[in-house]
């Protein structure tokens, strides 16, 4: 049984296709992040499965049961929005019961859930305030806290953290990462930050113009990237795509930057496809912390390149440099000292390493 | 360059600019103090004439102080002096006006946010002609729906009412209030609405419990500028009615006009305060909550 599945689901606003086709299942307890940039359509997919947008093609499945056109409330869903969308004239206690109420419950029942909740949020103190005379980490706080005196079998958080700032926003993060060790609910959590999805999530969809373009684990997302889209959106600075031609003599594959006029072996790299290789044209995707300053691996090859550019940002520096005319970076400890316009040593990490075909963008 | 510097020349300048500014400042009080009278005057005309006697009236000019408080007159324009026929006062038709603009205003601000909740936050397909058409009846002149108007009364059975006019103010009101609702829902977020759908909370509930009490400062500015509105309505009323229906407004114009003996400019200026008083109330009572209502906008979570 899938805790949350959906099928096929397409939605559009008028002409513009905002969700294509998309398929997604979750497991029990599973913590999935929606990552991509603005306007690929991860808040859209949110709506669609707590109910608030309706669907133009296809199913969404909780434990199995079609709830495609099931109301809201009756998902067993909760959700936490990025403005938390606290009701303003209403106190934190009012706030967090109000969906109970409606589902009538019992008093009893109401005031033993608010009490646990509250108790752990650590927002028992705040029960009788207005969310004008809360703080942003508390705002938050209570609007998780609405959330989960509802128990539902799938929490959505939409953006929670974005309107906080960058330290509450890392305190929360890891607060957020315990509630989800501790309660083992199911979750999906739409973000635009690769470094929140990337701590908090147990799988990552990672989507671009209404598809989803690779869903995984944090670790399969960051070392073989499904496509460039994928290669390029996870990792700062972004990972070099060197553009080239791969070479095949006698069993062994190599690869040469277009205008360079040494050849890069990638024998130890595991091809989905080992047919139809030689000349074909390809991005050699390297990231910027796989490129070292000393020699570490046997494995590791060796380039010269001209340094021409460094950004010092403190615990670490960023250098550009030229290869065969296209820019590479470089991420070091800013202790090394790099000396600008020479011809440096360095060690291509080659177990590290991605190839992408330059026409369809996707991994081979 | 430092060798030219002299310390004697800036305290000059200094001195100087502190005259300046202290004309313009004077300036600017005798500005505003004339315009202030300019826009008093016709009230304290208003009401020293209304104290005075018709005899007071016609040996003193315009300007010239009462000789007491003589409150007679303003009796006069309430109540009457008592005799039978043909004895126009405004006491009967101050009532038809509360009984007009009270239900009128209620409706027109109720309809109005109900209108700006819908368009805002339960967004459907022609919605924004929906709303630009409303925008519409904020520019029609009123003169243009006189005749069809009274038409529709007529054929309601409703034609010379109270309660034909609080129909046709709540009808014409609606363009206007759903247009301040409407602007003021918009910068609500409408994530709260959606929190509430996902706690079960329906269409009806959403807008009592989570919209309308934070909706205080556009209701003010709201029930003010429909108050203001049909209170002070002439067009209207004399059109659509006549007689004992007719609103304040109307009586006071019949009463202004109509007397065929002496005009009796202590009355007349009486009955026009009278008449004016209530929007002055509301103002005076609410003004502070048009003005931050008109300028604030939404609330923030």
């Amino acid at each position: 049984m899938k805790t949350l599945k959906i099928e096929d689901l397409s939605k559009n606003f008028g002409s513009t296709e905002v969700l294509r086709k998309i398929n997604l299942e979750i497991d029990e307890g599973n913590f999935l992040v929606l990552l991509g940039p603005s306007g690929c359509g991860k808040s859209t997919l949110l709506n669609i499965i707590a109910g608030l947008e309706t669907i133009n093609e296809g199913n969404v499945f909780i434990d199995d049961y079609n709830v495609s056109k099931v109301e809201p409330k009756d998902r067993n869903i909760a959700m936490v929005f990025q403005s938390y969308a606290l009701y303003p004239s209403m106190n934190v206690r009012e706030n967090m019961i109000f969906g109970l109420k409606q589902a009538k419950t019992s008093k009893e029942k109401i005031e033993q859930q608010l009490e646990k909740v509250s108790k752990f949020l650590q927002v028992d103190q705040l029960l009788e305030r207005k969310p004008s005379q809360l703080s942003g980490g508390q705002r938050q706080r209570v609007a998780i806290g609405r959330a989960l005196v509802r128990e539902p079998r799938i929490f959505l958080f939409d953006e929670p953290l974005s309107n906080l700032d960058a330290k509450l926003r890392v305190e929360m993060r890891r607060e957020i990462k315990k509630l989800h060790q501790q309660l083992k609910t199911t979750v999906v959590y739409v973000t635009h930050d690769q470094t929140e999805a990337m701590s908090l999530g147990t799988r990552i969809a990672i989507m671009n113009h209404g598809v989803i373009q690779q869903n995984d684990t944090p670790e399969n997302i960051y070392n073989k990237p499904s496509n460039t889209f994928v290669a390029d959106f996870i990792g700062s600075p972004s990972m070099n795509l060197i553009k080239g031609t791969l070479k095949e003599s006698s069993g062994e594959i190599s690869f040469t930057a277009s205008g360079s006029n040494f050849e890069i072996p990638v024998k130890g790299y595991e091809f989905k496809d080992k047919s139809n290789l030689n000349n074909k044209e390809v991005y050699f995707g390297v990231r910027p912390e796989h490129i070292y300053f000393k020699k570490s691996n046997e494995s590791d090859f060796e380039v010269s390149l001209r340094a021409d550019l460094s950004e010092y940002i403190g615990h670490e520096q960023i250098m550009t440099f030229d290869y065969a005319n296209q820019e590479i970076l470089a991420k070091f400890p800013s202790t090394i000292k790099i000396e600008l316009a020479k011809e440096t040593k360095l060690y291509f990490d080659l177990t590290q390493t991605s190839l992408f075909d330059a026409q369809t963008e996707e991994r081979i | 360059m430092q060798d030219n510097f002299k310390p004697s020349s800036y305290q000059r300048l200094e001195q100087k600019s502190k005259y300046t500014n202290m004309f313009l400042r004077w300036f600017l009080y005798f500005v505003l103090i004339l315009f202030a009278s300019y826009f008093i005057f016709p009230l304290y005309v208003m009401v020293v004439t209304s104290l005075k006697t018709m005899e007071e009236i016609r040996q003193g000019t315009l300007l010239s102080w009462p000789s007491g408080l003589n409150f007679d007159s303003w009796a006069v324009a309430w109540g009457g002096r008592g005799y039978g026929a043909g004895d126009t006062f405004l006491k009967p038709y101050f009532w038809n006006s509360i009984k007009m603009v009270v239900p009128a205003v209620f409706f027109s601000t109720f309809i109005g946010a109900m209108t700006g909740y819908v368009l805002t936050k339960w967004r459907f397909k022609g919605d924004s002609w929906v709303f630009l058409f409303l925008l519409f009846g904020c520019f029609i002149p009123f003169q243009a729906i006189l005749l069809p108007m009274a038409r529709t009364l007529g054929a309601l059975g409703i034609s010379n009412s109270i309660v034909g006019l609080v129909l046709v103010h709540t009808v014409y009101g609606i363009p206007f209030t759903t247009l301040f609702f409407r602007n003021y829902y918009v910068s609500v977020p409408t994530e709260l609405v959606k929190a509430a759908r996902i706690d079960g909370a329906g269409f009806f509930k959403i807008f009592f419990k989570i919209l309308l009490p934070i909706s205080a400062p556009i209701i003010v500015v709201t029930v003010i500028w429909q108050f203001t509105q049909i209170w002070n309505d002439f067009l209207f009323g004399s059109t659509f009615s006549f007689g004992e229906a007719a609103p304040i407004q109307v009586a006071l114009n019949n009463m202004v006009l109509s007397s065929t003996s002496v005009k009796e400019y202590n009355v007349d200026m009486a009955s026009a305060i009278i008449a004016g008083v209530p929007t002055l109330i509301v103002y005076v009572l609410a003004g502070k909550y048009f003005i931050r209502g008109l300028t604030s906008g939404a609330v923030k979570g």
